[in-house]
């Protein structure tokens, strides 16, 4: 079996293998359901209802979307120059811990300053964090992978010292939870009522300024160069570790402005079930989109969607919710064999 | 001076050895993968599937040993996802090796919650006797350390032979070696470097499935969500850290379940004046510290994650 | 030769050994025929002796254990047998090219091959090793094998063969006896019709712009670091720098590119001692670098061609401005080079990958050219090209000589270096011999100061 490079195609014969990696993810998703004693059309009903049957449901999704845009735009970037950051889970908790650092009262100042700080902190938090698993690839060439995953772990066990210590709310009940942020830092509602805030258009935003840097600046060309041959793009003279590092900084940043964004719109304040795995959803996020900082708005809405649906879908139907890690994780692996067949042509023999 | 007495106790190295065993294990299963040029990131995931099938197969009814083939069997089924994956399509390695991991820790808590629906706390079963070696057993602290465990652990121990063995004294070995050094060198002698890959990634995501096995069975009795906690990535710097020698390899993962048996116990003795949580972030701080330790002087397989195209050089 | 070992599958046609009929896509059934390969790039694990490397895959996969005693033994009576003298227990990443070579053929013959393919062979060696190679050959021969002798260097094939089959384009374009042809006969059959080689114009050389004074380089490129080497580039020259691959061009290259800093010794450029320069300060400097793998590190193949264009010069006013890129501008000047350096190629917006080695070549030239730099540094830039890319290359070559550029040309192709250059010196274990006119050294001499011979004394 050989693999050969294909000629560019048209954008309807580009989109039929994503279109075809989701048909065989459903697919795949059907037997379980069947597996577990139900009728996978009414279950796929549930769910997409779930999903976006009403207003309410919309509304969810939407919300639910938010952190997995920020994670999967953390992900695009840094996949695009091959950086492999898998912690993102580890930035996003880090961002939510400078957001209540700062917003529980130690900065007292209006809402319209105060918000722009603690965003900026919570990125340059998240970008340090990242920063030192980038050094150790480029000083020491450590690999990243195995650095920043580890560091999820040892980050959420920090965040967990700092709630039963200095961040521990006094009015918790002992709860290992920090207090809420005060009313200046809370990113407000979209819609007066209900949960969607404006941590939603930020993510927008910045998936508009994402895709700016990649599409048109030198930055976002020096990271697809070093991404796709770091070596003929340090024969070119693109200073191939500071690309890096810019590129991690940038990663690792947006990953934390999930965190402030969940804690600051929604949460109010910080606990260890902040997040329940954005940072690997950001990766399935990011791979869906085919590392396009548009299409992970599109990915992070999809992904909530069927996170989404299937809570709603579970409740009624009796088919374990986690039916919607595995939809999301075999997303992911025909999304990349979409992908490689979409630009090379197997040939057999 | 209490801190030190610790390591004279016998109940420290047979606490130790247990720690190491799933270690053990699933580094082996990764060496193998690395040694024929597949970085297998889904080695927490394929453990998660592993310590589940294993329990699953005991509480339904089954023999412990059936349980543990059949970790290990559904551990190789994953491995072959895994490598048709990486190795004749040539996919990333990093990605795919996450997303099996997600594929198959996903799969694990829904087939959970698909045969126990309404449990909340996690039945237990049966699980190994300690097997204790007559004569041997009776050695102080390192006999008794090393030849009053499971079955399992002495499984654990044999794992390392036979993965050296194979290694190293057989014609298998050496191709398997070679295909991670130089494919082309292994075409060229009419040998598929792409068999010699997928058996080594099925081969060794078995062994780290029976890893996880020995969690459910050899030491916490039951299966509960999240109980792979990283292992499955510090045995992926354990094999760093071994220079992709089982030998090594076996060392440092002693090493390592030594200190994760030392701050459990430190734990203990400091009585709360250090967070614990500093203790649990132990065992990965210092995964991170062994890969740098090991940095200088790494010498990666040649062929780690490049895919290989029949003749290509 | 890749569809005849079973590398490749053949789109028509049938292989056939001995009178039987070969799988396709199958090394395994093309060995146990009897044939064997020597590949251009050797394929050896360097992390395993001598011994495995030859015993790998001759023994059953499920075997329990490796009978290594039985291997040593038959191995130690071939090479015994052929005069191939060899440690099997010394690791093959210790070995020198020769000595790996020597171990490829051993494998084969262990093997039992009754054919016996050699692709490129003395491409990596020295005459001197080349001599040796020959002579084990004829040993061969004298004992019934068959040799196929891959070869673009045709004194070589003259030298080794008894019968010579010339491809060109795919197609057998003819076949000789070697004793009743010459080899200018045997080079019309190659290239067509006769040759045309570009005038050659002797234009009086301009000023030093480029001297090298015992400079060293500290081994971060491949192949030998550069020791104590001198060399006096001058403007509007093709110096012509020969040697056997691994001998210190990389290392040279690389710190002419910028990509490598030298440990020991003086640079002047243009008149003015300085320190080793950045690959920016190398653009800056109007240094144009044509590298050796324009694969792995002359292009990205899955950026555009456009992309590819403006590696060396996005940040210029032309294409940048405030941090973001002009991609009108960048699309623009891709069509102009397409245009000018005559590339086929179906948009600048075409991923490179899709494109010949000719073209891709092209770009690179085109990208390299364009700003019109006082150096050249090409190495290697016809390797692996077809005849009429080579001519191309050649021409534009001679052309920015003739504008008043300096080219430095590496090459570990004699006949190449012997037909462009204007001036020719020698590497050799990362030294250089002195500069000499075209035509002041014969062939021979030059080989000898390629094996090392000379060097030494002249230090």
């Amino acid at each position: 079996m050989r693999l050969e490079p294909k000629p560019a195609q048209s954008l309807a014969a580009t989109l039929l293998y994503p279109v075809g990696a989701i048909v065989v993810t459903l697919g795949f998703a059907a037997l379980l359901v069947l597996a577990a004693g139900a009728d996978p059309l009414s279950v796929f009903t549930l769910v997409a209802r779930g999903a976006a049957g009403s207003q309410f449901a919309l509304l969810e999704t939407l919300t639910r979307a938010t952190p997995l845009i920020f994670t999967g735009l953390a992900v695009a970037v840094a996949f695009r120059a091959k950086l492999w950051n898998i912690g993102a889970e580890a930035q996003l908790y880090i961002g939510g811990v400078a957001t209540v650092v700062l917003g529980t009262g130690l900065l007292p100042w209006p809402s319209w300053l105060l918000l722009p700080i603690i965003a900026v902190a919570a990125m340059l938090a998240g970008a340090l964090l990242l920063l030192g698993p980038a050094l150790l690839k480029t000083r020491l060439g450590v690999d990243e992978v195995v650095t920043t995953l580890l560091l999820n772990f040892i980050v959420l066990l920090f965040v967990s010292m700092l709630l039963e210590g200095v961040l521990k709310d006094p009015t918790g009940l002992g709860w290992p939870q920090s207090r809420k942020v005060i009313e200046a830092a809370q990113l407000p509602r979209i819609i007066q009522g209900k949960r969607l805030h404006y941590g939603f258009v930020l993510a927008i935003v910045s998936a508009v300024a994402v895709w700016i840097i990649m599409k048109k600046t030198a930055l976002g060309y020096e990271m697809r160069a070093v991404g796709h041959n770091p070596e003929a793009a340090r024969f070119a003279g693109i200073p191939v570790n500071r690309v890096l590092m810019k590129t991690a900084l940038l990663s690792g940043g947006l990953a934390a402005l999930a965190g402030f964004s969940e804690v600051a719109g929604l949460k109010g304040n910080l606990t260890l079930d902040l997040s329940p795995g954005y940072g690997y959803s950001g990766i399935v996020v990011a791979m869906l989109a085919m590392l396009n900082p548009l299409g992970v708005v599109a990915a992070a809405i999809f992904v909530a969607g069927i996170f989404v649906g299937a809570d709603a879908m579970s409740r009624s139907a009796g088919v374990p919710s986690y039916i919607a890690d595995v939809m999301v994780a075999t997303a992911l692996l025909t999304m990349v064999v979409a992908i490689l067949l979409s630009r090379f042509r197997v040939r057999w023999r | 001076m209490q801190a030190l007495d610790i390591l004279l106790t016998a109940s420290f190295w047979v606490a130790a050895i247990r720690i190491a065993s799933p270690l053990i294990f699933a580094t082996m299963g990764e060496l193998i993968c690395e040694r024929a040029g597949v970085l297998n990131l889904g080695i927490e995931g394929v453990m998660t599937v592993g310590a589940f099938a294993g329990w699953f197969t005991v509480y339904s009814g089954g023999d412990l040993w059936t349980g543990v083939a059949v970790a290990a069997v559904s551990g190789a089924l994953f491995g072959l996802l895994h490598a048709l994956l990486t190795v004749p399509l040539g996919l990333s390695q990093h990605v795919v090796g996450i997303g099996i991991t997600l594929l198959a820790t996903s799969l694990t808590y829904f087939t959970y919650r698909l045969v126990l629906p309404e449990v909340t706390s996690p039945p237990k079963i049966e699980p190994f006797a300690p097997l204790p070696i007559p004569g041997l057993s009776q050695i102080p602290i390192l006999g008794e350390a090393l030849f009053s465990q499971t079955p399992l652990t002495y499984l654990a121990f044999a794992s390392v032979a036979v993965v050296a063995w194979v290694l190293y004294r057989t014609p298998l070995g050496l191709a398997m070696r070679a295909a991670g050094e130089n494919p082309s060198a292994v075409e060229a002698q009419g040998i598929s470097v792409s068999g010699i890959r997928i058996g080594a990634v099925m081969a060794g995501s078995a062994l780290m499935a029976v890893g996880g096995a020995f969690l459910t069975m050899s030491a916490f009795n039951s299966f509960f969500f999240e109980m792979i906690n990283g292992r499955g990535w510090i045995c992926i710097a354990l094999v760093v850290f071994g220079s992709w020698r089982p030998g090594k390899a076996l060392i440092g993962a002693i090493l390592f379940a030594a200190f994760d048996a030392y701050q459990v116990r430190l734990q203990q003795l400091t009585g709360g004046v250090v967070p614990y949580q500093i203790f649990l972030m132990m065992p990965y701080v210092l995964s991170i510290l062994a890969l740098v330790l090991v940095a200088r002087r790494a010498t990666y397989p040649r062929a780690l994650m490049i895919p290989y195209q029949k003749g290509e050089r | 030769m890749n569809i005849l070992f079973g590398h490749y599958v053949a789109d028509e046609g049938t292989v056939e050994a001995f009178g039987k009929r070969l799988p396709p896509g199958d090394p395994g059934a093309a060995l146990k025929a009897g044939i064997g390969m020597v590949h251009q790039h050797f394929t050896l694990a360097d992390n395993m002796t001598v011994l495995e490397n030859i015993a790998l895959g001759t023994q059953s996969l499920w075997r329990p254990r490796l009978d290594r005693a039985e291997a040593r033994e038959r191995l130690v009576r071939l090479a015994d047998d052929f005069g191939l003298t060899i440690q099997p227990d010394a690791f093959v990443s210790a070995l020198t090219v020769g000595e790996r070579q020597r171990v490829e053929i051993l494998k084969a013959l262990y093997r039992q091959a009754r054919v016996l393919i050699l692709d490129e062979p003395t491409a990596v060696l020295t005459p001197a090793e080349a001599e040796a190679l020959f002579r084990t050959l004829k040993l061969l021969v004298g004992q019934g094998l068959s040799i196929i002798f891959i070869s673009h260097k045709l004194n070589e094939v003259m030298a080794v063969s008894d019968r010579v089959i010339v491809l060109r384009g795919g197609k057998i374009a003819g076949e000789r006896r070697t004793a009743e042809t010459t080899r200018a006969d045997l080079a019309a059959l190659m290239v067509g019709q006769e040759p045309t080689l570009p005038p050659i114009v002797e234009v009086p050389f301009g000023g030093r712009v480029l001297v090298l004074e015992e400079v060293s380089t500290g081994g971060k490129s491949s192949g030998a670091p550069l020791d104590r080497a001198s060399l006096t580039l001058k403007d509007g020259e093709i110096l012509g720098l020969a040697g056997v691959s691994g001998n210190g061009q990389a290392a040279l290259a690389a710190l002419l590119s910028g990509s490598e800093p030298a440990t020991a010794g003086a640079i002047t450029l243009a008149g003015e001692q300085r320190a080793p320069w950045s690959t920016l300060e190398a653009l800056d400097l109007g240094i144009g670098r044509i590298p050796e793998d324009r694969h792995a590190v002359g292009t990205i193949g899955d950026m555009t061609v456009a992309e590819n264009l403006i590696l060396e010069s996005y940040r210029s006013a032309r294409f940048c401005s405030r941090g973001f890129l002009d991609w009108d501008a960048a699309r623009k000047f891709a069509e102009e080079i397409i245009a000018e350096y005559d590339v086929k190629c179906p948009s600048p917006d075409a991923r490179i990958r899709l494109l010949s080695g000719g073209n891709m070549q092209k770009l690179i030239l085109g990208r390299a050219l364009d700003p019109e730099p006082r150096i050249i540094v090409a190495n290697q830039p016809t390797r692996g090209l077809d005849v009429g890319a080579v001519a191309y290359v050649h021409g534009r070559l001679i052309e920015a000589r003739d504008r008043g550029a300096a080219v430095l040309l590496i090459s570990e192709d004699l006949e190449e270096i012997m037909a462009l250059s204007d001036r020719i010196a020698v590497i050799s274990k990362g030294r250089i011999s002195s500069v000499t006119k075209r035509g002041q050294r014969s062939m021979q001499q030059l080989g000898e100061l390629m094996a090392g011979h000379g060097l030494e004394a002249a230090a």
